[in-house]
């Protein structure tokens, strides 16, 4: 009958969710395992729902099985539960496709979203049966390789990986995979192919490169071994969003998956330049597709997979060009067969709300504003442009259409803040609090439900906030405390209600982020006093972590604390992400003076990015 | 109109539950254009429901849903448009128009019957004449046989000479079968397992929970003077395509 699965009856049986270890969903791809010269398997560490929810994950494993000569297929971190179980009973990890064990594929790719998930990683090669270091393993084992906006900093992980794959995977993989079967064909050995492969572009073979540091701990040096591999690895872009691969069969999971809708990728990038955002940056420039392609996709896409709902995707949608055909254009031809239509990141104004109207219910829904900092100078400063006006304008027209919970987004932690910027926060909402009660009381539907939200700021790579310093734990609830307190001195307190994010998994994050190849060890010993799924407050277990910076007598405040001089060699400048370190510099200057910048649209600030030779950067130009 | 849909679930489908089936099932609609109707409102959901849940682990030749549409295809090109937005495991097996006064699936399931299998690994401990005759001691020489139905809140003793319609030992490659057909729906519902269980305990045997693999092969609604019917019965293969009504 069916094939036989990895795990037995009695394991599924037992393990919560088993449906996220049999593969077989709708429209997974069937290959023969034997017919193909590349076994890849895609890995998302983390739990199945939430990598099945990854956009970038479906477009290569589409792209990837699109070749006859490869067989993509997927594995997702095993639940605690059936880790277990595998451990106890020594079961290798298994790609969902085929139930085979991944030991035997030849690449293991790893898509690496957030810095939190990096225990996992180890985990993932641990059940695997793969050597942790990449130093110690040979032919028998895939290469494993990472892509991912953290690979924009792979050191901590350099130890652990054969390869990164920097920038869009659209462009490269071809070369890479014709290397591979050549080298395989003529019997080139592992350190040989690396050698080779560090010369694609985008393609950063950590082993090939030596780092040394200064008596502070600071890099003296990073350079190649080799002569002929490059200094500097280039990041990969897809100039033409509108021709790139697009998944017009993604999987759709039995278990309802975070993103359990059809995800439309509208454009890549932004053009808003906002200073501590690192994917507006490393994804320069912004491109978006052609009107007339998603139109086409959308259908496709609801039709090969019944889902019944569309979302768009982008970083802000509001800024895409075409936006209003499109969503008419979904709302004509879906709305009635049950779709719902879902727009994120919109910006709050008369058409989005006349939108909104149309596909959600009001009296149910919230609006959404991410000011990110309360006080206008702070919002200078991370060049957030949103205005207090803009905000109260929104919501008052949203007050007046029905609408009553507004949910707030700020950060703490910020360059240059201080105690007033957090009570501005309090103030802020209580300012929309009082443009609600404005409306006469037989006009408005009881009282507003406002919910302020603060997660605390993490300085990323190729952002110009990357010099920036960190705060300890104590620091940071302080500042929540303060932004909690001002909000029990407002008005309309009763209106508002504020959460804050933990601070322990912050500087963990920020460790992470900006940390150099000594933090592997860290990794890994953390891995072995038991931190998995850091990313789950369920499970993460800051004791463990602080007991082994501890053991191994590293000095986190080396990595979060400082406020990096402008001379210092990062871990990641042997990088070229397009924005050169020239323009992050002149916009750390501008962010000290308060000053905003133009958006791309506006007027070009010379980021560098023009170098890809597409996107907003020509806009008006052909 | 109301469509009563049968299906096989087998393979690897048995791991997924009732309520994922479900959710499996409104999107296979969309994937084969089924004209199903939508409630009304702004979270509008499809007019589905199933008659008798599935427990995880159990596989099925008779799992039937309704569904109200607004038009339709024929049966065989309706069954065939599902068949092609299935994935392996899931066979769409009939579709059927039901009367228009028919009750919903749900309320009129009275008994399902199944086929235990011992799984490969486990011990079978008896030949099939001594099961046989062991089924007699336990089963059809006693006027009685109670036993114990526990859940969270409360414990329910139940007479299984009640409740079980039919109780056999089939022989499929050289194995013992378990062949039962119970009371099923929504009042005095009987799980399969329970039954086996007493069985077991009866005879003294260890029961071992992984040990059986359970398979529905159809569901009955009782109907007047017939006895059972397997609930597909109760509709009729459409051999026309309906077209939706003009006025609503
Ligand atoms: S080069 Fe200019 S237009 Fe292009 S992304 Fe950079 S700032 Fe924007």
């Amino acid at each position: 009958m069916s094939k036989k699965l990895a795990l037995s009856d009695e394991i599924l049986l037992t393990v919560d969710k088993p449906a996220r270890y049999i593969g077989n969903e709708l429209n997974m791809v069937k290959k023969d395992p034997e017919s193909v010269e590349i076994r890849f398997c895609m890995c998302f560490p983390d739990v199945y729902e939430i990598g099945m929810s990854h956009l970038g994950m479906q477009i290569l494993y589409d792209m990837f099985n699109k070749r006859d000569d490869v067989y993509c297929e997927r594995v997702f971190s095993p639940w605690p539960d059936l880790h277990e179980i595998m451990k106890e009973k020594n079961i290798p990890l298994f790609a969902l496709e085929s139930q085979e064990p991944i030991k035997n594929f030849d690449f293991l790719g790893i898509t690496i979203q957030y810095e939190m998930c990096y225990t996992n990683i180890l985990q993932i090669l641990d059940l695997a049966q793969i050597p942790f270091f990449a130093k110690d393993r040979n032919w028998d084992v895939p290469l494993v390789i990472g892509g991912g906006p953290c690979t924009y900093n792979p050191e901590p992980l350099a130890d652990f990986f054969d390869l990164f794959y920097i920038g869009e995977g659209e462009t490269q993989y071809d070369n890479l995979f014709a290397l591979y079967k050549d080298c395989r064909k003529k019997g080139i050995s592992r350190a040989d192919f690396l050698h080779e492969a560090s010369k694609i572009p985008g393609i950063y073979v950590p082993s090939l490169y030596e780092v040394t540091y200064k008596e502070d701990g600071t890099i003296k040096e990073m350079k190649p071994v080799y002569e002929d591999v490059p200094a500097k690895v280039e990041k990969q872009v897809v100039t033409n969003l509108t021709d790139a691969t697009y998944p017009e069969k993604p999987i759709v999971p039995f278990i309802k998956a975070t993103q359990d809708r059809v995800v439309l990728e509208i454009q890549r990038g932004c053009i808003r330049g906002c200073r501590f955002c690192q994917a507006g940056m490393i994804y320069r420039p912004n491109r978006e597709k052609d009107i007339d392609v998603l139109k086409k996709h959308a259908y496709e896409m609801l039709k090969n997979t019944g889902h019944e709902e569309i979302s768009l995707s982008s970083l802000s949608s509001s800024d895409y060009s075409h936006l209003e055909e499109l969503v008419s254009f979904l709302i004509d031809n879906f709305k009635d067969k049950g779709v719902n239509i879902s727009l994120p990141s919109l910006r709050i104004d008369a058409f989005s709300l006349d939108v909104m109207s149309k596909v959600q219910d009001i009296r149910k829904s919230s609006l959404t504003f991410a000011p990110e900092a309360g006080s206008q100078r702070l919002r200078n400063v991370i060049n957030k442009g949103l205005t207090e006006d803009v905000i109260l304008e929104g919501a008052g027209m949203a007050f007046e259409g029905g609408w009553q919970k507004v949910k707030l987004y700020f950060m703490l932690g910020l360059p240059t803040e201080t105690a007033e910027d957090m009570r501005a926060i309090a103030e802020l909402a209580n300012k929309i609090a009082v443009r609600y009660y404005e409306i006469p009381k037989d006009q408005r539907n009881g009282k507003c439900q406002i919910t302020i939200s603060t997660s605390f700021f993490v300085p990323k790579p190729f952002t110009p906030f990357q010099w920036a310093r960190m705060y300890d734990r104590d620091s940071y609830l302080g500042r929540a405390k303060v932004v909690n307190d001002a909000v029990k001195e407002q008005l309309n307190k009763k209106s508002i209600k504020y959460n804050w994010h933990e601070a322990d998994v912050t500087v963990l994050e920020g460790i992470f982020a900006r940390g150099d190849r000594k933090v592997g060890q860290a990794l890994l010993k953390a891995y072995e006093n038991g931190c998995i799924f850091d990313a789950w407050t369920e499970f993460f277990d800051n004791e463990k972590w602080i007991k082994t910076f501890q053991e191994i007598g590293m000095d986190t405040d080396f990595y979060t604390m400082r406020e990096r001089p402008l001379t210092e060699i990062f871990p990641w400048d042997f990088i070229n992400a397009g924005v050169t370190k020239d323009f992050l510099i002149r916009q750390w200057n501008t962010a000290q003076e308060e000053k905003v910048t133009p958006n791309c649209r506006m007027q070009c600030s010379g980021c560098g990015a023009m170098n890809y030779k597409g996107g907003v950067c020509f806009e008006d130009k052909n | 109109m109301k469509i009563r849909i049968k299906f096989a679930k087998s393979g690897v489908m048995k791991f997924i539950g009732h309520l994922d089936m479900m959710r499996y099932f409104q999107k296979a609609m969309r994937r084969a254009d089924i004209d199903i109707k939508y409630s009304e409102g702004f979270s509008p959901h499809q007019i589905m429901s199933f008659a008798a849940p599935l427990g995880v682990g159990i596989t099925s030749d008779g799992e039937y849903l309704d569904i109200e549409v607004n038009s339709t295809k024929t049966t065989e090109a309706s069954i065939k448009n599902l068949n092609l937005a299935m994935v392996d495991g899931v066979e769409v097996l009939e579709y059927r128009q039901l009367p228009t006064d028919a009750k919903n699936a749900m309320s009129i399931v009275a008994a399902a019957d199944y086929k235990i299998y011992i799984k490969e690994g486990y011990d079978n401990p008896y030949s099939i004449p001594e099961w046989q005759e062991k089924l007699n001691h336990f089963f059809y020489d006693r006027s009685e046989v109670l036993v114990t139905k526990k859940t969270k809140k409360s414990e329910k003793v139940m007479d299984l000479k009640q409740l079980v319609y039919d109780f056999q030992i089939l022989e499929e490659a050289n194995r013992p079968v378990f062949y039962l057909k119970v009371c099923t729906g929504s009042t005095d519902n009987l799980k399969p397992e329970l039954v086996l269980l007493a069985f077991y305990e009866f005879l003294s045997l260890s029961y071992e929970e992984f040990a059986f693999q359970i398979h529905r092969v159809d569901v009955y609604a009782k109907k007047e003077g017939e006895g059972f019917v397997p609930l597909g019965d109760l509709g009729n293969d459409i051999l026309t395509e309906i077209p939706a009504h003009q006025d609503k």
